[in-house]
């Protein structure tokens, strides 16, 4: 399991976290504007409805954006060596931080279609990672 | 006097509160923030595309994140309970010199709520909600760096943009140091060395990034009639504007766009000046990327091309765009919040007292300031007498 800061849990992704200990990823969707929402809220940022919606991601992504990380930044050990720290966009339209694992660091770059995988965490829930597609 | 009075120039259209007899809600943080706003724009008939001002009394950005709006004025004071009054005069001074047309203040706080739930629910403090501790640092993130190299990395596959073109940036910015006394690093750098410091978080090396140095700086203001009688030649306020975005860097629409894209023509507007007419530029310099983004969206060349632009050298001393001629947060000193030295030389530079570094007959200059992750701007131009 790789040292990590272990993410806080806000009551408005309770819905979100909880899924994560069944390693599956719920993304709220406002039922009104048919939109997906991230991060998660429970009103909609374009219409300021309440109606949300919770449904399961296909799990596919494109890289984004991607930095490695030769020196560790917050949580992480020197031990683990470096790591790509990513941004990727989801099928379903929303944009999340994320690491991209299973593949030489050298080998993340922009554009390269990715899927869901995840890691442990100390509580039970599960934290959404991408790897190569 | 007329045209500086308050009196009449702005009012209040809409309000809504929300209480309980049991001195508890249901609902709290930015989910009872967005309820009142919905309910004040309704009481007023406006909608939340009808707004372009913001205003709570701690940090905005987060707000203005949840809700996905993109205002070009923000008030955050934060002096305790009389806070919101302070940013109605404020905001009030803003619509009367036209910053901005609607303007939503917003206040929410349940401490009955939070401490029933107890360790479950902790209260949210003037940040709000931890968005970055529960999205993004758990990614092992390093920020600021991390959210300014996947800036660069999405600068460099969208437009090819290379580490040659950003060390060219830290190159121009350490000629302006090496004239500067006071600067902290004042040798003279190339490309290579640049490229040869080493790599934190790619694609950004070392010396791709600001210092971290003790600072401090103040600036006073008067009324231009004021000005003229006082020691100094004033430096007048031509134009100014500002671009809140997103408070996170995953939040934020297009990682190759800042809000400066919506501050520096506005700003530029107020002034009634074009890039062309700026004789110094001091523009916000956490990393080479910052710069780079900077040049794009305030105009000076296109999007995209911000490579192309610098790296036949047009940023040094004597050269077409004087930028940074303090040395800059790359070389001269940068304690976390910079854009108080961008103020500070640009006004030095309009009275002419830089010494060796003094660009030539400058009076025009533009202090471009960008906070948080490519957050928010604020853009200010600044001239002296010749340009009333």
């Amino acid at each position: 399991m790789t040292t990590r800061f272990e993410p806080t849990a806000s009551d408005e992704a309770a819905t979100f976290w909880e899924a994560t200990r069944e390693q599956q990823f719920v993304l709220p969707w406002c039922t009104e504007c048919e939109l997906a929402i991230w991060y998660p809220r429970l009103v909609c940022p374009r219409c300021f409805d309440t109606a949300i919606e919770w449904r399961e991601t296909s799990g596919a992504a494109t890289v984004y954006a991607c930095s490695i990380h030769w020196k560790p930044g917050t949580g992480r050990a020197e031990e683990d060596g470096p790591y790509v720290v990513a941004l990727v966009d989801l099928e379903e339209g929303v944009r999340m931080m994320t690491n991209v694992i299973e593949c030489a660091p050298v080998d993340v770059v922009v554009g390269m279609p990715v899927r869901l995988a995840w890691e442990p965490l100390s509580d039970g829930r599960h934290l959404p990672v991408f790897r190569p597609a | 006097m007329s045209t500086r009075t308050l009196r009449g120039a702005a009012a209040i259209v809409g309000v809504a509160d929300a209480v309980s007899p049991t001195g508890e809600l249901d609902t709290r943080g930015r989910v009872l923030e967005a309820a009142m706003i919905r309910e004040a724009l309704d009481d007023a008939g406006l909608t939340l595309a009808d707004v372009d001002g913001i205003c709570c009394s701690g940090l905005a950005t987060g707000i203005a994140e949840y809700l996905d709006i993109h205002p070009r004025f923000v008030e955050g004071t934060f002096v305790g309970g009389s806070s919101f009054e302070v940013h109605v005069e404020h905001a009030a001074a803003a619509i009367a010199v036209g910053l901005c047309e609607v303007v939503v203040g917003v206040y929410a706080a349940t401490p009955r709520q939070n401490r029933r739930r107890g360790q479950l629910a902790p209260s949210y403090g003037p940040m709000g909600p931890d968005v970055g501790g529960e999205w993004e640092t758990p990614y092992g993130t390093r920020n600021p760096m991390t959210s300014y190299a996947l800036a660069a990395s999405r600068h460099m596959a969208q437009y090819g943009t290379t580490s040659e073109q950003l060390a060219r940036i830290a190159v121009d910015t350490r000629r302006w140091a090496a004239l500067n006394p006071r600067a902290r690093y004042r040798d003279p750098l190339t490309v290579d060395e640049v490229l040869a410091s080493p790599v934190l978080a790619s694609p950004l090396h070392q010396l791709d990034c600001c210092l971290v140095t003790d600072g401090a700086g103040a600036y006073v203001m008067t009324s231009a009639e004021r000005a003229r009688d006082l020691a100094r030649p004033p430096v007048y306020v031509l134009g100014a504007a500002t671009g809140l975005d997103h408070w996170v860097i995953s939040q934020m629409p297009d990682l190759t766009v800042t809000p400066g894209a919506i501050s520096g023509p506005a700003a530029f507007a107020r002034a009634g000046i074009a890039p062309d007419d700026v004789d110094v530029l001091e523009a916000y310099d956490s990393f080479t990327i910052t710069a780079l983004l900077h040049l794009e969206d305030l105009g000076f060349c296109a999007k995209g091309e911000g490579g192309a632009f610098v790296e036949d050298g047009k940023l040094g001393p004597g050269d077409a765009l004087p930028m940074n001629t303090n040395g800059g947060g790359l070389s001269y000193t940068h304690p976390g919040q910079y854009g108080m030295f961008l103020l500070v030389e640009a006004t030095r530079q309009l009275r002419g007292e830089s010494g060796s570094r003094q660009v030539e007959d400058a009076d025009i200059a533009v202090a471009h300031g960008c906070g948080g992750v490519l957050s928010a701007t604020g853009t200010v131009v600044l001239g002296n007498e010749a340009t009333l």
